[in-house]
């Protein structure tokens, strides 16, 4: 399979504070096939948060093409980037990022019930929990769950809407290692099984090290890339 | 989501800070209840006020001297031979009865144990029907008391009971009114209080006396004329009639009477006029109150966003769109403000029937209504405020960029 999810072609993102202009990217371009599992390192500073967010379709660049999944990402508007976050991208923050008053199930529900859908919210949430191993944790709240458990919670929540993407941020970051262990396995399993995209955004070597390709970001730009 | 969806929502969001909450609904609560209690409180005395209009008769006419409308000079005053001119069943066939009546109020009156001040109404025998007095015990004031200027008098039973300490059993007796005595034929039954003060706490003697002894007026002059009209239909008509009658016998110039005919509806327009802005000005500074409920609604909305930063860029790196959050934030200051506003007019309808109570007890019948019309205002009011007061900060909670909001420590 060889079919690009992700095709960036000189992205450029230029942010003004105050009077100086900060280029966080500078034609950075890059692809990514269907079902790859990508890591995207670089020093603080690199750009590196930037890319992420345009390629979540958290932000628009300044400059340059950015096609997901076949869609042309630059060219659309506020709403339009929410549907398409909404129906093809999944995120894993470093802090879980779950609301803590509402339970496992409807935290996991959250993304249909944006995507408009009426019926079978429950059902599939409850698959999403199944498949990251906490089908007899779906009633409790965020406070109630472990660091882990809470991470794959945001996993289910992750993958609920089947997206053609799973963007981790740090998705270990939090988590000591051998939760991060387990952690890193559910993604690269769920890989395995269902094929999904994952492009994960880490200062950790040993999570690089489990990815097929890592992608060097300095200044703004690729800096070099190593395969697997 | 559904609407349902987003209300349970809102809630358990509501619900997470219940002191908060709790507190910025009570500043509705006391809006609302403000202007229910004072807008019922209002309607309540406008009814009390009409009632009691409404109880003076129907079919009664005021005639006064003097008129507030134009500039008169020469203004000639009400005589007894005026008050005969209106019997004329031929000038006024829509009169019924006549009474003329001289009156002052302050009048010492005293038993041989008490003393006590009343008003002291000279009245002919025909007061008693056209003002629909019932007597108590003894009899009213006839025509051969007046002829004869007998010194002769009829108490209302809160007068009698100052003097003698009841109301019963005093025909025979003796009162003095500025010191002159007077033999007590009989006593009125109570009528409570009325539109124009106490209406028990009178002593009323034959006209001719009153003039002889007690209330000097010069020549034949009266104070009032009541005019009973044949039925409340003919109130117009008999109004009309007397004032052509009085128009010929004090040859006034057109449009420049010298007296006042009023009737029953004429004072109900007065009070209702009275009541509204009364009423108007309670409700308006009740709604300042509620103005500052719907301020304290839009503190707390956008304390609630600006805490809530995190979770929006996370709702929106979700798929949320700017209106889903909009809907959101309106739907939870919609909610606070609409338990404010129910609680507010159950508050207001439990203050308002607590006034009626107290006004009861302490002798004035008086019955708060709250009007279907008033809650449904308030509802839809407060509401209104909810929404207007929640659209600056939703708006600003729908502007918020996610990646901005998802890195706001």
């Amino acid at each position: 399979m060889t079919e690009p999810v992700i095709v960036a072609e000189g992205l450029t993102k230029v942010y003004k504070m105050g009077d100086v202009e900060v280029h966080a990217l500078r034609g950075l371009s890059l692809t990514i096939d269907r079902g790859e599992i990508v890591a995207i390192v670089g020093p603080s500073g690199s750009g590196k948060s930037t890319l992420m967010n345009i390629l979540g379709c958290l932000d628009l660049p300044t400059a340059g093409e950015y096609i997901l999944d076949g869609e042309r990402v630059s060219a659309l508007k506020d709403d339009q980037l929410a549907d398409i976050r909404n129906r093809k991208v999944g995120f894993v923050f470093q802090s879980f990022n779950l609301l803590s008053r509402q339970t496992a199930l409807s935290n996991v529900e959250l993304p249909l019930r944006y995507a408009g859908l009426t019926s079978g919210r429950k059902d599939r949430a409850r698959q999403a929990l199944t498949a990251v191993g906490l089908e007899d944790r779906m009633t409790h709240r965020p406070y109630e769950l472990s660091g882990g458990q809470q991470q794959r919670v945001a996993i289910a929540r992750a993958l609920v809407n089947d997206p053609a993407i799973i963007m981790a941020d740090e998705p270990t970051g939090n988590l000591d290692s051998k939760v991060g262990q387990e952690i890193m396995d559910l993604l690269l399993n769920l890989n395995k099984e269902r094929g999904t995209t994952l492009i994960i955004v880490t200062h950790d070597p040993k999570v690089a090290a489990q990815t097929q390709r890592v992608i060097h970001i300095r200044d703004g730009v690729v800096d070099t890339e190593t395969e697997a | 989501m559904s609407l349902a969806q987003i209300i349970i929502e809102s809630l358990e969001s509501l619900n997470s800070n219940k002191l908060r909450s709790g507190l910025t609904i009570l500043g509705i609560v006391i809006g609302v209840a403000a202007v229910i209690a004072m807008l019922a409180i209002g309607q309540g005395a406008q009814d009390t006020i009409t009632g009691e209009i409404s109880g003076i008769g129907t079919n009664l006419l005021f005639v006064f001297s003097g008129n507030n409308q134009a500039n008169v000079r020469n203004v000639r005053p009400l005589t007894m031979s005026d008050a005969e001119a209106l019997r004329d069943p031929f000038a006024a066939p829509s009169v019924e009865n006549v009474a003329p009546v001289l009156q002052r109020n302050g009048v010492s009156v005293s038993s041989s144990a008490e003393q006590s001040n009343a008003t002291v109404t000279g009245v002919t025998a025909a007061y008693e029907t056209v003002r629909n007095y019932a007597v108590a015990e003894g009899n009213f004031i006839t025509e051969e008391h007046n002829l004869g200027r007998a010194s002769v008098v009829l108490l209302g039973p809160e007068l009698a009971e100052k003097l003698f300490g009841r109301s019963q059993g005093l025909v025979g007796e003796t009162v003095r009114i500025q010191g002159q005595p007077f033999r007590v034929i009989g006593v009125l039954q109570s009528r409570g209080g009325g539109a124009f003060g106490s209406e028990d706490n009178v002593a009323i003697i034959p006209i001719s006396t009153a003039r002889a002894r007690i209330i000097n007026r010069p020549g034949e002059r009266v104070d009032v004329i009541f005019v009973q009209a044949v039925s409340a239909d003919v109130v117009p008509q008999a109004a009309e009639e007397i004032a052509q009658i009085l128009r010929t016998r004090h040859r006034t110039e057109v449009g420049l009477d010298d007296f006042t005919v009023l009737t029953q509806q004429d004072f109900l327009q007065v009070a209702a006029s009275i009541t509204g802005v009364f009423t108007t000005f309670l409700g308006g500074i009740a709604a300042i109150s509620l103005l500052v409920g719907g301020i304290g609604i839009m503190n707390i909305m956008l304390v609630s966003v600006a805490e809530r930063t995190r979770e929006i860029g996370l709702r929106k790196a979700l798929g949320a769109r700017r209106r889903d959050i909009l809907v959101q934030f309106l739907t939870e200051s919609s909610l606070l403000s609409l338990i404010g506003g129910l609680v507010g007019i159950i508050l207001g309808w439990l203050i308002a029937m607590a006034v009626g109570q107290f006004a009861a007890a302490s002798g004035t019948p008086f019955d708060p209504s709250v009007s279907l019309s008033a809650v449904l205002l308030a509802t839809v009011f407060s509401t209104a405020i909810g929404l207007f007061f929640g659209i600056y900060p939703a708006n600003r909670a729908a502007a918020l960029e996610p990646v901005e909001a998802l890195r706001y420590e």
